[in-house]
């Protein structure tokens, strides 16, 4: 699995021209996410993508040249911070409901909506710790989930920052290709 | 000053340098076409949009500036698409502009929409709906900045019908491209460099392998002086031809599927391979598992994600091939590669010294003597559109060109159809140039219909046909790898000469070894068009050939019977 952090132009198309890219170099996603930043013009993209550092370099490369994203890096290998969040709606009565809870708090999820039949867990950590409570739920019967995909951030001195916004149209010579 | 989007889009135009647009009108481009009629832009009316792109990829080349071509929505874009791929796998710096249905009407099937965009996202380097007038000035200003540096490439700009009637205040110093703030990434790597500086030092058996890169670079005098300091041969891709005089004694030829066997050969045995602006294309290599295992790989290359896509590298440099060429030099210090070269020249063998001008004349008009004479009548001064095809590697063969920007062919896409719109563009980005469509009876059936472009034009563009009846390439793979069963490649053509005669351009025949050179002369010595019809040999095939996906060492060489040998010392 690599993981790639893009920082796009945040205006309509560019998550398709984004897709359209992985389709082409037949790359997989696992998990693709779009959040905004603290500059309004720009959003931040976490790419997790079934290939090998190859293919990563590809993706990266390939990435970077189209003209609306600003920046694409390849963390894969580094020092970094991976998160998933994920709502698990799981099938609990009087009986069980307990015990599923101590369950839920070993894994430091919260319960967040409880029902007669159901209740509601929001757990968020790494992709492990998250398929690690799904399968102790799973006997209880999980009636419907919703996941984010990853988000990932590399750690301490290692910045991974946008451009600076003031170079927009600053210049006559751009998009290098390169 | 408050100007109409048409009249803006104009203007705009005009003020980035532009001359001539390549174009067809239809609904949704008119208020486009009232204001080029009011401009001083001059507007070449082609016979079909594929054709209007091909001219601005021709012009292009042929230039080395943008070429521009213009297109109604609907089939008018998707009649680019292949114009526009064409220009894409080529790193062609072409602007195509087409017009859109309001944007109230976008997304409702409207009469003659298309999701041109979406179409094209994967053939163009970018793409842009503009629907505000006040957007178009800077969104083609930002085209033309796009398309033209970096790795070139084609760029669309599809022009709502409103915001072509809308008014909006143009003022040229406000509305400057707003490109994104993209990184600017150093790519200089000390380690990769020093470490091809090593390689560079201590390499027996080097060889340059010279791309299309050097000449969007315009690096044709560095790459000369870097050639002259290393002392290390150059071999080339089709589209890097012209990059490096092929008369040179340093220029071994083309490489790859059709290069010459001492090229590859060459390429096999060496210690060192110093790519620069080229690829690794599969036609190029053959078997990747197989290609050049004895050599170490220098990569110069502009862009990132070609390194390490086909063929790993030992070095890569990723920059400007000028530039890079340039910064390597100083640091080059053995040159001694005489028994190197003196081995390549013994590779060539007695193949290389037969000139198939000297063979006797058997009565059977080969494609090779129609090239090879052409080249030699227009002392390789030419510039040359060819097609796709048996022709064109038979061109790239016997055509020694000498300067960059001279052959003009579609490389990556493999485009038939592609030779006669790219002359056009090719004489009108240089008129004062001797211009030649080299084209089979195959790619000229697809769209000859330009002939009466060049006649509406009044353009001097000369035009050979490599007649032989077939689709020749594929019958050429049918008869080695299909025992010969020639499934749809027989090909009936009209009578090229009446056909010619028809549009109103001068036309000849050609059945002949002997009549070649005379009309070859006069087809120089009008000054107007004039269509030649080479009916050569039927069955003839392009050697020396490397099957697709085999090594690059195992070609299929020329037989001994066959009058062409090979090709001839420049």
């Amino acid at each position: 699995m690599q993981t790639i952090v893009a920082y796009v132009e945040n205006k309509p198309g560019v998550l398709n021209r984004v897709s359209s890219l992985t389709r082409r170099l037949a790359i997989n996603i696992d998990s693709l996410t779009v959040g905004p930043t603290e500059n309004e013009e720009i959003a931040r993209m976490t790419i997790c993508a079934h290939t090998d550092e190859r293919g990563a370099h590809r993706l990266e490369a390939s990435l970077e040249k189209l003209v609306d994203v600003l920046l694409a890096e390849n963390i894969s290998g580094r020092s970094m911070l991976e998160r998933d969040l994920a709502l698990i709606k799981v099938a609990a009565d009087q009986q069980n409901r307990p015990h599923l809870m101590e369950l839920i708090k070993v894994f430091r999820g919260r319960v967040v909506d409880v029902a007669p039949e159901s209740l509601i867990v929001e757990v968020s950590g790494t992709v492990d710790k998250i398929d690690g409570l799904l399968e102790v739920l799973r006997p209880f019967g999980v009636l419907e989930m919703a996941r984010t995909g990853r988000i990932a951030m590399t750690r301490g001195n290692d910045l991974l920052r946008p451009p600076d916004a003031a170079s927009r149209g600053k210049t006559e010579t751009a998009p290098a290709s390169s | 000053m408050k100007l109409t989007g048409a009249e803006i889009l104009c203007e705009t135009l005009t003020r980035l340098g532009v001359r001539h647009i390549f174009g067809y009108p239809g609904g949704a481009i008119l208020p486009v076409y009232d204001a080029l009629g009011k401009s001083k832009l001059h507007h070449i009316l082609v016979r079909h949009e594929q054709g209007a792109t091909h001219m601005a990829d021709g012009y292009a080349r042929a230039s080395g500036g943008i070429g521009v071509a213009m297109a109604t929505s609907g089939p008018g874009a998707t009649n680019m698409v292949t114009g526009i791929a064409t220009a894409m796998l080529d790193s062609s710096p072409v602007v195509c502009v087409t017009g859109q249905v309001s944007s109230k009407f976008l997304g409702t099937d409207a009469f003659q929409e298309v999701d041109i965009t979406g179409i094209t996202m994967p053939i163009t380097k970018y793409n842009v709906v503009v629907s505000k007038a006040e957007d178009i000035a800077r969104s083609v200003r930002e085209a033309f900045i796009i398309a033209n540096s970096g790795r070139p490439g084609p760029v669309l700009v599809d022009v709502t019908k409103d915001a072509q009637q809308a008014s909006a205040e143009f003022d040229w110093e406000t509305c400057g491209p707003k490109l994104p703030p993209k990184r600017v990434r150093n790519n200089h790597d000390q380690e990769e460099f020093d470490r091809a500086v090593e390689l560079l030092n201590s390499a027996k058996r080097p060889v340059i392998l010279a791309g299309r890169g050097v000449v969007l670079s315009g690096a044709m005098r560095t790459f000369e002086q870097f050639v002259r300091t290393s002392s290390i041969p150059v071999a080339m891709t089709l589209l890097g031809i012209g990059c490096f005089p092929a008369t040179d004694p340093m220029n071994l030829g083309m490489m790859g599927m059709h290069g010459e066997a001492w090229v590859n050969t060459a390429i096999q045995e060496a210690d060192l391979l110093i790519a620069v602006g080229m690829r690794f294309d599969d036609r190029v290599t053959g078997d990747l598992r197989t290609y050049a295992r004895e050599a170490r790989k220098i990569h110069i290359e502009v862009d990132r994600a070609e390194i390490n896509k086909n063929v790993k590298v030992d070095a890569a440099i990723i920059g400007d091939a000028g530039e890079t060429l340039a910064n390597l030099m100083p640091h080059i210090h053995s040159r001694d590669h005489s028994a190197w070269l003196a081995h390549i020249q013994q590779l060539k063998g007695d193949s290389a010294v037969r000139d198939i001008q000297s063979l006797p004349d058997s009565g059977h008009l080969y494609a090779a003597h129609v090239i090879n004479d052409l080249w030699k009548v227009t002392k390789g001064g030419s510039i040359v559109a060819t097609d796709v095809g048996q022709h064109q590697m038979w061109e790239a063969q016997y055509y020694h060109h000498d300067e960059p920007r001279t052959l003009v062919t579609s490389g990556g896409l493999g485009t038939m159809g592609f030779a006669l719109p790219a002359a056009i563009g090719a004489k009108f980005a240089r008129p004062d140039r001797e211009v030649w469509a080299v084209v089979g009876d195959g790619g000229f059936q697809m769209t000859m219909c330009e002939l009466a472009t060049i006649v509406q034009e009044k353009l001097n563009v000369k035009i050979a046909i490599i007649n032989n009846g077939y689709l020749g390439m594929v019958r050429q793979w049918q008869e080695f790898f299909y025992d010969k069963r020639y499934v749809a490649t027989p090909l009936t053509a009209p009578d090229f000469v009446a056909l010619a005669n028809a549009f109103g351009i001068r036309a000849e025949r050609v059945t002949s070894r002997k009549e070649v050179v005379p009309t070859i002369e006069s087809a120089r010595s009008a000054d107007q068009a004039m269509l030649i019809d080479f009916r050569v040999e039927q069955e003839d095939s392009v050697y020396p050939m490397v099957p697709a996906g085999k090594p690059l060492h195992e070609m299929i060489r020329r037989p001994n019977n066959p009058l062409v040998e090979t090709a001839s010392e420049p």
